[in-house]
């Protein structure tokens, strides 16, 4: 910013420009204020007038219904209140696996696009433009129906020796039970990444002081797996498996993975990426040919190129479609209530609102929650974004 | 500055507002029609046939109100609404009349703002199994995966029972009850659980109804009825008595083909009913013919029952509770007079 001229004469308080606006802005912010203030206390009086009741009593009381997938304990004896933090796991669980999921495949399928193999080339486009022109609905319908569906029962699971067991009903995988000692280990887990951090740090200012180059990746992942390894064996292994078993109508013990789940995270994972693909393709496609050439003249490896050259001004366009792709990720995980996944919006706006029937309050809760985590979204990216950006000269 | 001052009318506006509750039969006498809350399709009870014609038992209780009021049975404007759509629709005042398998329950009627006019069917809740699992009672469902329609009662039912009998089991909830069948015929489940009713209409749409049956347990009470806003009592009286009107019909031994007959040398019952005496439309606002142009139109409850879910429909469903009350049922009107 330039420095402000100094105006010496000025002329009457309300001539000012600067009062002016500060005047107005003042008057439009107390005409909105009051404006939903009318909204909300004439709603609130209405419902009164009709005998309908409101506030938010009802999220200490017994919720009395069941969830099929809950993160944390519960059952039909805890709160409605409860029943919106299962809901609200939920959605997070199967948004984080769709951003993590969809995030590999899109990369992936956006770097296939330019890849020098005419199969591998058609066969990322044939991807992007099937999934991308299809309505999420009907996908998400497609892999719970016709592909999910299509598995055997129970009693005909398909297993890989005796451990891990795919039927109608989900996924089975043994589960781990800790035994006394486990915190051993976690800590040895724990002090592997801090030391990778620290190492990674270390090795990235010596090359900046020295251009000595250290192999990280290597030396992490020795230490990722080495340290916990070894932490393991000094405590006499504290864990011991829990192997799913058919017991009755379905298998008990071990973990479960529910279709739902699964077809969820599959159909928002092949959806979302095929757009992250085309942002991929984009940012590439963003840098100038130059750019390369240039680096090859330098006499940079190929690898090197894509990494130190392509990659970081490809990101400058990538990463703010990466957002709203995101953002679009999580809001579309409300598809959920189609084929029964536990979701915040099936859990809470479905079950819970219709128990209650108190849907203004149940509405706008969870609207302030898919608001929140878009903006923490949002939050995050603009940082990495950030990061990324032109460092420019101000 | 002028659009400040419109912004500020436009608030001070709609906080004046007031609620415009009352007065739902001047509304339809000048709108020309009911506008009825229905399912989204259940078989016997609201459904579309090719022609967009609706019928079945719920969608009779519209037809009764607009032959009542409107003097026409056929002037009905239907709303399609899901479970979970369904009281809101009639809070908002989007519909006159919610007639949709709905369940007569404390919570519904004390804090709903809604008023229960009366129960067109008395049902409970049950389970559908696989023939091929060779269960026999609803206590041996240990374990079972239970497909189940989302923002219905049957949810807190089927909780209630397997806690109660010390049961466990996975609840797989779906939105429509089209899904839950889905759901069932695909394997997902072991048990679909409803109200018997839909039970029954479900399993003839099942690619293979024999290949399922429904257990002999019932776990509840499902009186099903017709729900109108609260705050409106003229409204409701004319929805309790449309409904009243088809129940004291077959009670009197009058149907739509005898209703020329009983309106003109029936006993005196009979013709307070039908209008020919008395003036129990003048009292509700409506026309004097209302029970007669019900009952013409509509039928009686007995015709309504057998055409949509009893001997003369698919779902071939017994009298049972429905009955008349001399007859072993739960029908019951109070006397029109």
């Amino acid at each position: 910013m330039s420095e402000k001229p100094q105006v010496k004469s000025s002329p009457s308080f309300f001539n000012n420009p600067r009062n002016r606006s500060l005047i107005y802005q003042f008057l439009l912010l107390a005409g909105l204020v009051y404006f939903f203030y009318g909204i909300i206390t004439n709603t609130l009086a209405n419902m009164e007038a009709r005998g309908i009741k409101s506030g938010y009593d009802f999220l200490f009381t017994t919720a009395g219904f069941d969830i099929l997938m809950s993160l944390i304990p519960y059952d039909a004896t805890y709160s409605y209140g409860r029943t919106f933090i299962v809901g609200l796991l939920n959605t997070i669980l199967v948004s984080t696996i769709g951003i993590v999921l969809a995030t590999i495949v899109g990369f992936l399928m956006g770097v296939a696009h330019f890849s020098k193999n005419w199969l591998i080339r058609k066969l990322a486009v044939a991807y992007i433009e099937t999934f991308r022109n299809i309505p999420l609905l009907l996908q998400i319908f497609f892999w719970y129906f016709a592909v999910l569906a299509t598995l055997p029962s129970a009693r005909q699971s398909l297993s890989i020796g005796e451990a891990i067991f795919l039927n109608v009903r989900g996924l089975y995988l043994p589960g781990l039970i800790a035994e006394s000692g486990a915190g051993f280990v976690y800590t040895a887990i724990g002090l592997a990444f801090t030391a990778i951090f620290f190492l990674a740090r270390w090795a990235r200012k010596r090359q900046n002081d020295t251009g000595q180059q250290f192999p990280v990746f290597l030396t992490s992942l020795g230490i990722l797996f080495g340290l916990p390894l070894i932490a393991l064996l000094l405590s006499g292994i504290p864990f011991v498996w829990d192997f799913p078993a058919l017991k009755g109508f379905n298998f008990r013990g071990g973990i479960t993975v529910i279709p739902e789940l699964m077809a969820l995270a599959l159909a928002l994972t092949v959806y979302t990426g095929a757009f992250i693909a085309e942002a991929v393709r984009a940012g590439v496609q963003a840098v100038p040919h130059g750019q390369t050439e240039a680096a090859r003249s330098l006499g940079l490896k190929e690898s090197r190129i894509m990494k130190l050259i392509i990659v970081p001004q490809a990101m400058r366009v990538i990463v703010p479609l990466l957002n709203s792709e995101y953002q679009s990720l999580v809001k579309n995980s409300t598809l959920a209530t189609a084929i029964g996944y536990p979701d915040l919006f099936t859990v809470f706006v479905g079950t819970t609102l219709n128990q209650t029937g108190q849907a203004i309050e149940i509405v706008f809760m969870t609207m302030a929650v898919y608001f929140v985590i878009n903006m923490t979204i949002s939050f995050v990216m603009n940082r990495f974004n950030a990061s990324v950006e032109l460092a420019e000269r101000n | 500055m002028k659009q400040l001052t419109s912004v500020i009318a436009t608030g001070l506006a709609l906080s004046l507002s007031l609620s415009a509750q009352a007065g739902t039969l001047e509304d339809v006498q000048k709108r020309g029609n009911v506008s009825c809350g229905v399912s989204t399709g259940l078989a016997g009870f609201s459904q579309k046939d090719e022609n967009g014609v609706w019928s079945g038992l719920d969608v009779d209780v519209c037809r009764a109100v607009a032959a009542a009021v409107l003097g026409d049975a056929s002037k009905v404007q239907y709303k399609p609404l899901t479970a979970k759509e369904r009281f809101t629709a009639l809070q908002s005042g989007e519909i006159d009349i919610l007639s949709r398998n709905t369940t007569w329950t404390h919570t519904r009627d004390t804090s709903l703002g809604l008023n229960f006019a009366g129960v067109n069917y008395y049902d409970g809740q049950g389970f559908m199994v696989s023939k091929a699992l060779g269960v026999k009672s609803a206590l041996e469902l240990d374990g079972a995966a239970v497909c189940i329609q989302a923002g219905t009662t049957t949810e807190l039912n089927l909780a209630d029972y397997f806690r109660a009998n010390g049961l466990t089991y996975n609840a797989i909830t779906f939105d429509t009850s089209d899904q839950t069948r889905a759901g069932f015929e695909s394997g997902r489940c072991d048990v679909l659980t409803s109200d018997q009713s839909q039970l029954y209409a479900l399993r003839i749409g099942l690619s293979d109804p024999s290949s399922a049956i429904v257990l002999p347990e019932v776990i509840s009470k499902e009186p099903l009825g017709p729900v109108v806003s609260q705050g409106d009592d003229a409204w409701f009286n004319i929805v309790r008595w449309s409904l009243m009107a088809m129940v004291e019909a077959e009670f009197l031994g009058i149907d739509s083909a005898s209703a020329d007959k009983a309106k003109a040398e029936g006993n005196p019952s009979q013709k307070r009913l039908m209008g020919s005496e008395g003036d129990s439309g003048a009292k509700m606002g409506i026309p004097a013919e209302w029970g007669y142009n019900i009952v013409k139109q509509v039928g009686n409850y007995a015709e309504s029952f057998e055409r949509n879910v009893g001997a003369g429909s698919p779902l071939k469903i017994a009298r049972g509770l429905n009955a008349q009350w001399n007859e072993g049922g739960l029908m019951y009107s109070s006397p029109v007079r």
